[in-house]
């Protein structure tokens, strides 16, 4: 592991609500416009128009079912580069083209010395590295490290384009390594997990699970519930006589 | 390697030049920021001080730079060679092509103007479009609402002067508790995913009735997978238990709807059903205080809202408008038990939401600290807010009983008192209207002269057979049928029929067929492959086509253009000035009315012009009056943004309502400003006007806004807006089909008018199912907007079409297992019309007897400048052509439209279908395949895109 | 795995590249260099050019070969970039070898250079293995038997290289064929047991654990991100199907192992006058049977990341 610089106090990265994501695509697009632009762009489409148009995305987003039966849910499910603390796709890379930053965490690829051997793709666990067929090297999340410190951009801007573009608000951005930083705190309220710990890597990203279903009679409301099955002339008349109110108008 | 850390980048300035303006990718409108570098496209994003997105963007508005760049941009105008639809083209100069429009033009309106058929889709300059229309004579002109909401915009302003979408929406920020009928992505795309996520983070309760489970319904607390066609039944319930259980805002009937009028109880008479009124023409109602009948509007009065068999002046019997709704809803084919029978969802459940809604609604009431008067001058320290909210679209609106659907939904929201208060739904301005607006289609039989404008606009709204636009005999006056006794309604128009009966010449030939930005031969028609024979049917003694002209402006090549005589190439969004405006559709927020602007952010390379600009030059050309002054010159030389500027509708009254006067001081009405679009530029492109507090809340009943929407022209008159919970125009249509009144249907027609226009709501089963065998075509077949494509216009969009780049047969796991059908296996889908090979995909989240796919994504080859083997026309497919646009025929032999029968909104969700296990010989390619369309001298497709903003690079194939 | 031809080239040429030149060195040292000049000519001329030729095929493999020498720089974390280090190294005292055994260079040290030799090939092929072995993602490379296997069948392949050679230039003598044969045979007693041990695991990840969610019971894909293949389920999404890779497994056995060994002992058994033919049936046999062992050893690796694209377990 002598690639891997010390841990870093500072661990940025994204926290999903798999509660509220809609599985809208906003920011695997949005992603891929900042990037194809960015620091580790452009990024390859192939076959854009024709019979087997494929690309370099940074992000994607699955649609799963989970549960048997009536228990069944749908759940939307954005994914990208986790940031790990401990990831063997950096060590594995033979060029030192793949790198956890040391200040912050991100963990980059040097797009002018990726030899493109794909190594690094094989070692994430977590499909977050793309090949770029077109450019022969590596792409992965940069964590948008070219807007989140970006001096020329408002400061509300410096968020990943992901985050800013998420039109349910299922996406933040922030220290993970901070405990009292919004991210972390949302984490601690929402239970928020890391992916496949069992392997090691450490992931920084968390993704806070979907809140219980609501769709069990509830105490609160069985009082006021409705009471009669079929319709009789009483049911009828009693409506009528509560409903004969001397109201004005 | 730690320590050899490469320097990265950090301060990269997005690009040189940044410009605000208004996305297109859909009719959202979100204000966007387009960042460019070396005059190239490098990144769009929301704009921040926008009050439809407020900065966020959706996942097409982030790819708009592959539609602004994409190879299925037309070039230049294209005439017509070769035989139509083969799409051989001859590129042809502006003034060639204008000249040939113009030359079309003029000869029908100068021998029968309606004989011009001009329809639009889902275009935002109607403000133009229909005025064009107007001012050339032509009735024969509407946009997409006939084939995409009509029962939705018509139920909702017949009934309490609002809808959702542009209309209103819930008050996001109080509502407790929200209900999502039939949405898949709406128009409102991004503010409802902005809204869902902030109802998740406040605990509101989110239900979401659906035959599918994704996208909205993925998050709902709770997912009810309703059998389609049936929400009218489900709500009817809903209303019956609410009812029942004692539950209803009777305070809020008395004074805000018609609750109270009394209904003419004279069987036979030709007023039965009428509301009873006096000399004056006002409703009357009992005033329990003195016993007396009394005019219903009076402040000061006690109403009676139950009042049955109440003697009337000439010794007539009245009941009021609520007896007769109350009773319709107490009936017992609305009891639970029964309507889970029809609609699939367990009787207690259906309690259990009614008794939620209850409890939101009275127990857990708000009380804003906002003061507020009343029409009758009133004030009120507080508002009261019933937090029970909902919206609803395609899902209950496309189908042949949405309007009622629609109306049984609005009379829930009216009888939980929710309508405009705090936590309910809110309207937007310009509405609240009169129930219905005071605004009737033109074209009456004999209005029609050569050379000459019509007295008013094509649509509106008719509230009884008078207002029809039939013949004597009770014939169709316009071409799509609309305002005759087939869609008395229409309000919209029937888009969707104007293919079809312009070649069939029923109810008379057209001349020159004239669309824009409407894909008419693929995904917005049904039977497509009948919609394909009808573009190139040929009359077999003339030889000519039936349709014998056919204008198009696209902006890409569609399946549609090369059914095209002459095509009329558009810009792209980024490429023009747009207004959204108070004429046509704003973006209003409940409390800002707003309207924007877009303007051109790059400049084209190629010969195409925006359709406005072509429009105003073919007014010009035509010497319509207001296109040209008084020597015959064009009146807008600068084009559409001279006519943004200076264009009024009414004397101050112009497409924009912001920075009006000289120096731009006035708001809504004020004479034109030169500099108004560069304020509205300095402004972010768009203007919204704060409303005061006072006037934010009960709107329909609001002095301090009723006085200041007359005042600026959204209403007529400052009259509170009555909630119809009887509906009294549709009685008059059923008048009239009892033999009543001068104006009558033909026989043919006498039933249906008889049944389905009741003036109180009521579910009945829609039509498609009633008039096959259901046990032949046991599986309801619908389609759902995904949230990364806008119809068919996505699909040349490099990045979005690796997102959806074909469809599949989603259909539930139990249903594929009695199938012995897997994911992956291919089915034929066979309707009463057609049959399509399709791919499968199981799934446990839809209702069992639904199947669904996503909407437009078949392509036919060749269409988009895509690669004929694309997957989008390999694997990906529609259900249209399973579609029929005519109900099977009745009694006499007639054949409706497969529409709403009030409306004639398209009922594209009625489909029923079997499946069937296509042979492993017949698997992997979808049918029907159409012949392969070759676009005329399309732009080069490159084989790799390597886009950076600066600069394009990508081997040319 | 997708099975890259490339890479199943590299690893098989290198390996019994290395093979061979693992048993030049222990024939020089035990005196049993065969004597015939153009054996040995031969010999290390196949070695170094099955290993170059490897080497070569690797880069295919990259995007950016033109940049391959960055490959070397972290050796002191990357398995790729030691194996790349060791297999320039190892050009030193091979060359060294090879000098003093087909040219009479520097013979005093011949010795050396074998052991060298035979130290630095051991290492590489270690390194090669280890780069696929060191992966955690997937388990059926992650299994300590893994480089024994690769040791073992570049032992194989590389003896059989080695017996055939000398049946086609010189008398072979039985002491290589038992070595050649001991090597097959351990080969293919690790091989086997490598595949009951890939069988006999228990897949314990799921879909939910993949989306972080283990209690939601069982997840499965209802729509996939993009409606065509990505780069990762090209690259990692590749599956065979349990008949295919039985049928090639028996292959395997068959080509890399039974036919070579029953060479073997004809070879032992008969007369010389039939050694050419045998040797040359082993070589062509070992050599498909290794390509296709290593296919195998690609396509019935199953990773991590299918978990988001459909499979079940891994
Ligand atoms: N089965 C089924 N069918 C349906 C529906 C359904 O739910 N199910 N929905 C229906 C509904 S609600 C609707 S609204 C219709 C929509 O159907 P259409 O109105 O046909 O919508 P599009 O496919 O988007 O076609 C719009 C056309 O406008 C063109 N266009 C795009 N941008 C521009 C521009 O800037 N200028 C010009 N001039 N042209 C442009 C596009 O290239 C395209 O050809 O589909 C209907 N069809
Ligand atoms: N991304 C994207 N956004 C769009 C569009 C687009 O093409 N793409 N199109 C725009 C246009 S023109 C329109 S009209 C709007 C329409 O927006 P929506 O109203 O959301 O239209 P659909 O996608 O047709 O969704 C209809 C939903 O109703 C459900 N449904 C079908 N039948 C029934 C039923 O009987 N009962 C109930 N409860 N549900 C039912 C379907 O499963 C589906 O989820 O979207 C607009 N916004
Ligand atoms: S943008 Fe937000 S809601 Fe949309 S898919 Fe991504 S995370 Fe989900
Ligand atoms: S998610 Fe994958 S690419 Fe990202 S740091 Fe972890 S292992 Fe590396
Ligand atoms: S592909 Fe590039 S980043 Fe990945 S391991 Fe190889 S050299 Fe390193
Ligand atoms: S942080 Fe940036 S690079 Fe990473 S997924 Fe979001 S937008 Fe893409
Ligand atoms: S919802 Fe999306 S596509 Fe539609 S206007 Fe807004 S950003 Fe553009
Ligand atoms: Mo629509």
């Amino acid at each position: 592991m002598t690639s891997l610089p010390a841990p870093s106090q500072k661990k940025l990265g994204l926290v999903i609500d798999l509660d509220t994501c809609v599985g809208c695509q906003a920011c695997a697009t949005s992603c891929k416009e900042w990037n194809t632009g960015g620091f580790s762009g452009p990024l390859s489409d192939q076959d854009p128009y024709g019979a087997d148009p494929h690309g370099t995305w940074l992000n994607r987003v699955h649609m799963y079912e989970a549960g048997e039966g009536d228990d069944t849910r749908t759940v939307n499910f954005p994914r990208s580069c986790l940031h790990c603390e401990t990831p063997a796709c950096v060590t594995v890379c033979p060029t030192g083209a793949s790198y956890k930053r040391a200040e912050d965490g991100i963990v980059l690829v040097n797009p002018d010395t990726c030899i493109g051997c794909k190594l690094c793709s094989w070692a994430c666990p977590y499909g977050a590295r793309e090949y770029d067929y077109a450019d022969g090297t590596m792409k992965k999340c940069t964590l948008c490290v070219d807007r989140i410190y970006n001096e020329t951009l408002e400061p509300e801007d410096r968020q990943p384009a992901c985050v800013r573009a998420c039109p349910t608000g299922a996406r933040h951005f922030g220290d993970l390594g901070d405990p009292t930083s919004a991210v972390s705190q949302l984490v601690a309220d929402r239970e928020g997990v890391a992916l496949m710990p069992e392997l090691g890597y450490n992931p920084v990203n968390r993704y806070l699970p979907p809140r219980e279903r609501r769709n069990a009679p509830s105490a609160d409301t069985t009082t006021t519930a409705a009471p009669a099955v079929g319709t009789d002339a009483g049911v009828v008349d009693k409506f009528f006589a509560w409903a004969d109110k001397a109201l004005t108008r | 390697m730690a320590g050899n850390q490469p320097d990265v980048a950090l301060n990269e300035p997005v690009g040189d030049t940044v410009k605000t303006t208004t996305c297109y990718m859909c009719a959202c409108r979100c204000g966007i920021k387009v960042h460019l570098k070396d005059g190239k496209v490098r990144y769009i994003e929301g704009n921040r001080d926008h009050p439809v997105n407020k900065g966020i963007l959706c996942g097409k508005g982030a790819a708009g730079i592959m539609q602004h760049y994409s190879p299925a941009r037309l070039q230049a105008p294209m005439k017509r060679v070769g035989p139509r639809g083969s799409g051989e083209f001859q590129e042809i100069s502006w003034d060639e092509a204008l000249e040939l429009a113009g030359g079309w033009l003029g000869k029908v309106r100068s021998e029968d103007p309606k004989k011009l058929a001009f329809f639009t889709g889902r275009d935002q300059s109607q403000a133009l479009t229909g005025w064009f229309a107007q001012q050339f004579g032509t009735p024969n002109y509407a946009a997409h609402g006939g084939f995409c909401s009509v029962n939705m915009a018509a139920a909702g302003l017949y009934t309490f002067g609002g809808s959702f979408w542009e209309f209103g929406e819930p008050d996001w920020e109080h509502t407790k508790y929200f209900l999502m009928f039939g949405v898949a992505e709406e128009h409102g795309s991004n503010p409802i995913k902005a809204a869902l996520g902030k109802l998740k983070q406040r605990g509101a309760k989110v239900v979401v009735i659906n035959p599918v489970r994704t996208g909205y319904g993925a998050i709902a607390d709770e997912w009810i997978g309703i059998k389609p066609g049936t929400d009218g039944m489900f709500v009817a319930s809903l209303i019956r238990e609410l009812l029942i259980s004692e539950n209803i805002d009777l305070a809020s009937l008395v004074r805000y709807s018609n609750a109270p009028w009394l209904v003419i109880n004279d069987p036979g008479a030709s007023d039965h059903g009428l509301f009873a009124r006096d000399p004056n023409g006002n409703p009357l109602c009992l005033d329990k205080t003195t016993g007396d009948i009394v005019d219903a509007m009076r402040p000061d009065i006690t109403p009676s809202i139950i009042a049955t068999n109440i003697a009337l002046d000439d010794g007539r019997k009245a009941d009021t408008s609520f007896r007769l709704l109350a009773a319709r809803f107490l009936g017992a084919e609305y009891a639970p038990e029964q309507a889970e029978t029809v609609t699939g969802i367990p009787a207690h459940t259906i309690r259990r939401i009614a008794a939620e809604l209850a409890d939101a609604a009275f127990n857990q009431a708000i009380e804003l600290d906002i003061p507020w008067t009343d029409w009758a001058g009133r004030e009120h320290k507080t508002t009261t807010g019933r937090p029970v909210s909902m919206h609803a679209m395609r899902g209950i609106s496309a189908h042949s009983n949405g309007f009622q659907t629609c109306r049984t939904l609005h009379i829930l929201q009216i009888l939980l008192g929710t309508i405009d208060c705090p936590g309910g739904f809110r309207y937007k301005a310009p509405f609240p209207k009169a129930t219905p607006p005071p605004l009737k289609p033109f074209g009456k039989h004999g209005t029609i002269k050569p050379n000459t404008p019509m007295g008013g606009p094509p649509l509106g709204f008719t509230v009884g057979p008078d207002d029809l636009l039939v013949g004597p005999d009770g014939t169709p006056e316009r071409i799509d049928k609309a305002y005759s006794w087939d869609a008395p309604v229409a309000a919209h128009g029937l888009m969707h029929m104007v293919i079809n009966n312009a070649a069939k010449q029923d109810p008379y030939p057209v001349d020159v067929l004239f669309m824009y930005m409407a894909n008419m031969s693929w995904n917005s028609s049904m039977n497509v492959p009948a919609v394909l024979r009808n573009l190139t049917a040929k009359d077999e003694k003339t030889g000519e086509y039936k349709i014998p002209k056919i204008i198009y402006s696209d902006a890409y090549y569609s399946e549609t253009v090369s059914y095209a005589d002459l095509v009329l190439p558009d810009t792209t969004y980024l490429e023009r000035w747009d207004c959204i405006s108070f004429l046509d559709r704003p973006i209003s927020d409940p409390d800002a009315p707003a309207d924007s602007i877009r303007q051109p952010v790059t400049t084209p390379d190629r010969d195409v012009r925006p359709f406005q600009d072509v429009v105003l030059d073919l007014g010009g050309r035509l010497g319509l009056p207001g296109f040209v002054d008084d020597a015959g010159k064009p009146k807008y030389p600068g084009g559409y943004s001279d006519y943004i500027v200076n264009h009024e509708r009414a004397p101050g009254v112009g497409p924009l309502a912001g920075f009006r006067g000289v120096d731009g001081d006035k708001y809504g009405k004020g004479e034109p400003n030169p500099n108004q679009l560069q304020r509205y530029i300095e402004n972010g492109c768009f203007y919204a006007h704060e409303l005061e507090p006072t006037q934010r809340y009960m709107k329909h009943a609001n002095k301090n806004y009723l006085d200041w929407a007359q005042d600026i022209g959204f209403v007529g008159h400052a009259n509170p807006v009555t909630f119809q919970l009887y509906l009294e125009p549709l009685q008059k249509f059923r008048l009239a089909a009892e033999g009543h009144g001068d104006v009558l249907p033909p026989d043919s027609h006498k039933q249906r008018i008889q049944r389905f226009f009741d003036p109180i709501p009521f579910w009945y089963a829609p039509f498609e199912g009633t008039l096959l065998d259901e046990d032949e075509y046991p599986m309801h077949a619908i389609t759902q907007r995904p949230m990364a494509m806008y119809h068919s216009w996505g699909s040349q969009n490099a990045w979005l079409r690796q997102i959806h780049g074909f469809n599949r047969l989603h259909m539930h796991t139990s249903k594929g297992a009695s199938l012995g059908v897997e994911t992956d296996h291919w089915v034929w889908i066979t309707s009463a019309i057609g049959r399509v090979k399709a791919q499968v995909q199981l799934m446990d989240g839809v209702n069992p007897d639904t199947v669904w796919t996503w909407n437009a994504i078949g392509k036919r080859a060749g269409a988009w400048n895509l690669d004929p083997e694309a997957p989008e026309a390999k694997k990906g497919f529609l259900l249209n052509h399973l579609i029929s646009e005519l109900l099977p025929e009745r009694d006499g032999g007639y054949r409706f439209s497969n529409s709403d029968p009030i409306t004639g909104q398209a009922a594209w969700y009625d489909l029923r279908v079997k499946i069937e296990k296509a042979p492993p010989a017949e698997t992997g390619e979808t049918v029907p395949q159409f012949e392969r369309l070759v676009p005329s001298n399309p732009l080069l497709r490159p084989d790799t895109l390597q886009y950076s903003g600066d600069n394009r690079t990508g081997a040319q194939s | 795995m997708h099975p890259a031809y490339s890479v199943i080239f590299f690893t098989t040429a290198s390996g019994a590249g290395y093979g061979l030149l693992v048993w030049l060195g222990l024939a020089e040292l035990l005196g049993e260099m065969p004597s015939n000049w153009w054996f040995r000519f031969m010999a290390f001329g196949l070695a170094t050019g099955l290993v170059v030729a490897g080497l070569l095929s690797s880069t295919f493999h990259l995007g950016r070969p033109e940049r391959a020498l960055n490959a070397f720089s972290q050796w002191r974390s990357s398995w790729l970039s030691r194996e790349g280090v060791l297999a320039v190294a190892t050009f030193i005292p091979v060359a060294l070898f090879g000098l003093a055994s087909v040219f009479g260079l520097f013979v005093d040290a011949a010795d050396l250079w074998a052991v060298l030799t035979i130290i630095f090939a051991l290492l590489t092929v270690w390194c090669t293995s280890m780069i696929y072995n060191s992966l955690t993602t997937i388990r059926a490379w992650n299994d300590q038997i893994v480089p024994p296997v690769y040791i073992a069948l570049a032992l194989a392949t590389g003896g059989i290289l080695f017996c055939g050679l000398t049946t086609l230039m010189d008398n072979l003598g039985a002491g290589a064929i038992w070595a050649a044969l001991v090597a097959i045979i351990a080969g293919w007693i690790l091989k086997v047991l490598y595949w009951s041990r890939l069988d006999g695991r228990k897949l314990t990840l799921t879909t939910a654990d993949a989306i972080g969610l283990p209690k939601l019971g069982r997840v499965r894909p209802i729509e996939s991100p993009h409606s065509q293949a990505n780069f990762v389920m090209r690259e990692m999404g590749y599956t065979v199907g349990r008949r295919h890779a039985d049928r090639l497994r028996t292959y395997t056995v068959i080509g890399l192992f039974v036919i070579p060994a029953l060479c073997c002992l004809a070879l032992l058994a008969l007369p010389t006058g039939f050694a050419p033919l045998f040797g040359l049936i082993a070589i062509l046999s070992a050599a498909a049977g290794v390509l296709t062992e290593r296919w195998l050893f690609f396509a019935e690796a199953q990773h991590v990341v299918s978990l988001y694209y459909g499979a079940e377990a891994a």
